[in-house]
């Protein structure tokens, strides 16, 4: 079963707010000279707030903020957000691979952004909503 | 320079304890855009059992990102930070971590690897209160890109 698809948008603001929250502060996430010298086409998003995207779309389709079991990713390419008001979008989809006797649901999930994928192996084992 | 493999199964002690803050939660949901009222509300969260705000799900890597400098930074093991790339994230939860908690972690080195001229590690470490009660193992797999 296919899940219903969420996207997200990502602009450099946002990944200023999250440098804060999450303590990141990488310069590759907020300084184009420092990202373009270390070979990157540009400022890129954090791994980990990609994976807080794609863990809120795992959250909602659950339907509750404490369903999550167990959450994994494998980040495979960089997403990279040009410094203007649109930023740009990561788009999340999951597909049900199994439903458990034991009331666990597992997803397959797949993130693209520009229609390349920015994680692989992303798998999460939610609550089965009663 | 490549990573020592007898460092696989190394355990560290564990880290100073992390106050789990209130703030804190509801900042972090805020810059991921996560709305729902358990993240932010007390009386949300209890009304799902909970004692306080519950923490998203990746909350734990700000914990645990700062715990595995323990790694990172040990001089004998080697890592250049300048080179490491995150390769894989995971985590798997006992119970949701909420305002109140304090955090404890113990990390250890599961793998060590060197192939084609890059370095690979993968760290577990476990997050637990300090009265010793299981919440969230967490493991990470960490590229060292070889030079040239």
């Amino acid at each position: 079963m296919e899940l219903p698809v969420k996207t997200f948008r990502v602009t450099r603001a946002d990944l200023v707010r999250y440098a804060g929250a999450s303590g990141d502060f990488n310069p590759i996430h907020w300084s184009d000279r420092v990202a373009t010298k270390v070979g990157l086409p540009g400022v890129i998003a954090h791994g980990m707030f990609t994976m807080a995207l794609v863990g809120r779309a795992v959250a909602e389709w659950a339907g509750a903020p404490d369903a999550v079991v167990e959450y994994g990713v494998r980040f495979t390419r960089p997403v990279v957000v040009p410094d203007d008001d649109q930023g740009t979008e990561i788009e999340v989809t999951a597909k049900v691979r199994e439903v458990t006797e034991d009331g666990l649901t597992r997803l397959d999930v797949t993130a693209t952004c520009l229609g390349e994928k920015v994680v692989s192996q992303a798998r999460a084992t939610i609550r089965t909503a009663s | 320079m490549s990573l020592d493999p007898s460092f696989v199964g190394r355990t560290y002690p564990p880290t100073a304890p992390y106050q789990v803050g209130r703030e804190k939660i509801r900042e972090f949901a805020t810059a991921i855009g996560a709305t729902d009222a358990a993240h932010h509300d007390p009386v949300a969260a209890q009304a799902l059992g909970h004692p306080d705000v519950v923490a998203p799900p990746t909350f734990p890597v700000i914990v645990t990102m700062a715990a595995s400098r323990q790694i990172i930074e040990d001089p004998a093991l080697g890592v250049d930070y300048s080179r490491l790339v995150h390769g894989d994230q995971r985590f798997a939860y006992t119970r949701p971590v909420v305002a109140g908690d304090e955090l404890v972690c113990t990390n250890t080195i599961e793998d060590v690897s060197n192939r084609g001229g890059h370095g690979f590690l993968t760290t577990r470490t476990d997050v637990s209160t300090v009265a010793g009660e299981p919440v969230v193992a967490v493991w990470a797999r960490y590229v060292i890109r070889g030079e040239g």
